[in-house]
């Protein structure tokens, strides 16, 4: 699939996603129930505060540190009979991965949830390659058979989908004949994903954290899927983003728990697998034991102004937060990662050219920033693109540069400002700019007064009234007089 | 306390004076003698969330010019105020500036934070028989982390009936330039804001910050909505002798 999962432009997806009434009230239900359990939860640790301060630390320390960590993870994986790959680039994983695919003649193929597989379109790559894969996540495996509906969240990828719906796609992919009852739903699910668990050559999961100190990757699931895929068959690949490791099994403690706890509330998910190779069938690992290391775009993030982006640990707090996606779903965003941490990272990993309204799909309350477990400042790295956009890029639209110009000749030149001051045109035309870039778009105050009217503004400015009151316009000239 | 007011640039003429003469009112009431520097404009804002730096520093610098003297700064808005404290991290490549600007938003305030942490008023002596919910402002709750002063203001007000606003942490989508660049999603926000105002059933929406304000406002005269909106100093400006804002 890769990170773009459209060719829509970004207005016509929101207004898509807007009209979906079906979409929405799925969303903000979940939103609702997930916020409630985080906020629930975090409550009952009373520090929650300091928890993010550590855990801000841990991923700092490992992001300055990350080359050593990544070494001592793949020494320590080869140590115990593993294969470690680093792969720069999608093709460069697929390859691998395919590679691996081929030797050991696999014809089918399990698979546990893994973001950074959809990043790299690994499936379609696998499927090239004469593979049958099959999502083995309740959630992807819906999104699967509904002809590949890309995933709407990080977490819960088919979110955007409610029980009926579900129902359908049962219906009409497998024959499903029973009630939309959840249980039912999830009973049929399980019934049909067991044979597939059977017969599968090889089974492919993410990681949460790989372990730098033991050579280790975890696995943290809800389904327990993860723990079929990768003691059933004897091949286990697992994918991870290069960023995602941590120091000593101590890290990892603490970065699981505010993992569990900020993506669903729970203190600790049902399963938490720690997973190492056991060549030759001795211990309960897998005898062929892969990890492929993911870079595609991360090292170039290292070291800039964004750096903090790679501290995620893709809990999707900042998303159960965002009131935009709230609105739009995942969607919307046109890729693979949505909300707030989809809105700075995927510029960051596929450019502006398919992604620059992203930046702007954010009316900065900050909310991201609050929810984040690892202290990622969402809404100033947003801004930072922002800045990008118009500095480096230079694609602001000339009208917002000819005005933003103005702006900064007037806030620094007082009677300049005054004068313009006298009229709320000229202050809604600074405060704001045509809407989608087009040099000619309607002015900021049509586009306003389209949903909203504007405040009766008759009578005094402020400052006239000031001045005419008696002993404050003194005061307040005397200052100012001061000053000059 | 002589206070210098940075009136903002919706305070000054969206509002014409409303919001602003409450404000110098209930400060003088609380004992401050009111100063209100002429040569002050914008904070900035508008640039710096856009991403036009290099402006939103020309407009810090200015403002950092015209307040730096004061004893303390006060805005009726958490976002303006909050937009003064990020100086400090916008100048951060220019020493000199950096130091000025740090200094400054030590002594910059939200206008309730003002009343409640540095003044140490809660009761200002007002009075208000009407039902009225308060809408939190993202900047002033998460930038400048101030909560509790508003409701505390409120709660003390005479006759006042006070109903908590249900999600009153979610965004009304006002978000500056977001309210007309993003218009499609600004809406849907606004609208959930409005029912949610609609539920508790109150006759007054008080808020904090003007932008927040104008967008609610707005949205709720266009639906035809009759709730008042009113600025949390205009609440605090009413008084038992006429039931209106004293001091003309
Ligand atoms: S940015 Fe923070 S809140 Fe969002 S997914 Fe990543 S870790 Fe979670």
């Amino acid at each position: 699939m890769g990170i773009k999962i459209s060719n829509d432009s970004f207005f016509e997806r929101v207004d898509k996603g807007i009209k979906n009434d079906f979409m929405r009230q799925a969303v903000s239900s979940a939103q609702d129930r997930l916020e409630g359990r985080k906020s629930a939860i975090t409550e009952e640790m009373g520090d929650w505060e300091d928890w993010r301060e550590l855990s801000e630390e841990i991923r700092q320390h490992t992001l300055e540190n990350l080359d050593y960590y990544l070494n001592q993870f793949a020494e320590n994986v080869a140590k115990q009979g593993g294969h470690v790959h680093f792969a720069e680039t999608p093709e460069e994983a697929n390859e691998y991965i395919t590679n691996v695919a081929k030797q050991k003649n696999a014809k089918k193929i399990l698979k546990a949830k893994s973001m950074v597989s959809e990043e790299i379109g690994m499936n379609e790559a696998l499927e090239k390659a004469g593979c049958e894969v099959i999502e083995s996540d309740l959630g992807e495996w819906i999104l699967q058979l509904d002809d590949h509906d890309p995933p709407s969240h990080i977490v819960v990828p088919a979110l955007h989908k409610n029980k009926e719906q579900i129902r359908e796609t049962f219906h009409v992919k497998r024959g499903y004949e029973d009630t939309a009852e959840p249980e039912r739903l999830a009973k049929f699910a399980r019934e049909q994903l067991r044979t597939e668990f059977m017969q599968a050559d090889i089974g492919i999961t993410g990681c949460n954290f790989a372990v730098a100190e033991s050579g280790a990757i975890s696995l943290v699931t809800n389904e327990g899927n993860a723990r079929l895929a990768t003691t059933i068959p004897k091949t286990t690949i697992a994918v991870m983003g290069m960023e995602r490791i941590v120091p000593t099994w101590e890290e990892l403690d603490v970065l699981v728990t505010m993992l569990c706890r900020s993506a669903v509330g729970q203190k600790l998910t049902s399963y938490i697998t720690g997973l190492t190779p056991s060549p030759g069938g001795e211990g309960d690992g897998p005898e062929d034991f892969h990890v492929v290391i993911i870079d595609n775009g991360r090292s170039k993030i290292l070291g800039t102004k964004y750096q903090s982006a790679l501290q995620c640990i893709r809990c999707a707090a900042c998303i159960n937060v965002c009131p935009v996606y709230r609105h739009v779903g995942g969607h919307s965003y046109g890729s693979i990662y949505p909300g707030p941490i989809g809105a700075v990272l995927t510029p960051l990993l596929e450019g502006y050219d398919d992604h620059k309204e992203l930046p702007y799909a954010s009316s900065l309350c900050a909310a991201c920033t609050d929810a984040c477990p690892v202290k990622i400042p969402l809404h100033e790295l947003l801004i930072e693109h922002r800045k990008d956009i118009v500095e480096k890029e230079k694609l602001g639209t000339f009208t917002e540069k000819v005005m933003m110009q103005g702006f900064g000749y007037g806030t620094s030149h007082p009677s300049f400002f005054k004068m313009g001051g006298k009229q709320v045109p000229f202050l809604m035309n600074i405060v704001a700019e045509g809407k989608d870039g087009g040099g000619i778009g309607p002015g900021p105050i049509k586009l306003w007064t389209e949903i909203r009217n504007l405040p009766n503004s008759k009578g005094d400015t402020f400052r006239k009234w000031f001045k005419k009151r008696k002993g404050g316009a003194r005061d307040g000239n005397r200052d100012d007089q001061r000053e000059r | 306390m002589k206070v210098s007011l940075f009136i903002t640039c919706i305070g000054d003429v969206v509002y014409s004076s409303r919001v602003g003469r409450s404000v110098v009112e209930v400060l003088e009431r609380a004992g401050c003698e009111v100063v209100f520097p002429e040569k002050q404009t914008c904070c900035g804002q508008p640039a710096f969330n856009s991403g036009y730096h290099k402006e939103a520093k020309k407009a810090a610098k200015h403002f950092i010019r015209t307040f730096e003297h004061a004893e303390a700064v006060v805005a009726p808005s958490g976002s303006c105020a909050g937009m003064v404290k990020e100086y400090p991290h916008l100048l951060v490549d220019e020493p000199s500036w950096h130091d000025r600007a740090r200094k400054l938003a030590d002594k910059t305030y939200e206008f309730t934070q003002f009343l409640v942490d540095v003044l140490n008023i809660t009761d200002i002596g007002a009075y208000f028989p009407k039902r009225v919910t308060y809408h939190t402002s993202c900047h002033m709750t998460r930038i400048m982390k101030v909560t509790e002063p508003p409701v505390k203001l409120l709660e003390n007000v005479e006759g006042i009936t006070f109903d908590t606003l249900p999600y009153k942490e979610q965004c009304c989508g006002f978000g500056g330039t977001f309210s007309v660049k993003m218009l499609a999603i600004s809406e849907q926000m606004v609208d959930d804001k409005v029912k949610h105002i609609v539920d508790t059933k109150a006759e007054v929406l008080v808020g904090s910050d003007l932008g927040c304000l104008m967008n609610i406002g707005g949205r709720l005269e266009r639906l035809g909505i009759d709730v008042e909106v009113m600025h949390i100093a205009e609440v605090l400006n009413q008084r038992q002798e006429t039931g209106e804002s004293v001091g003309n």
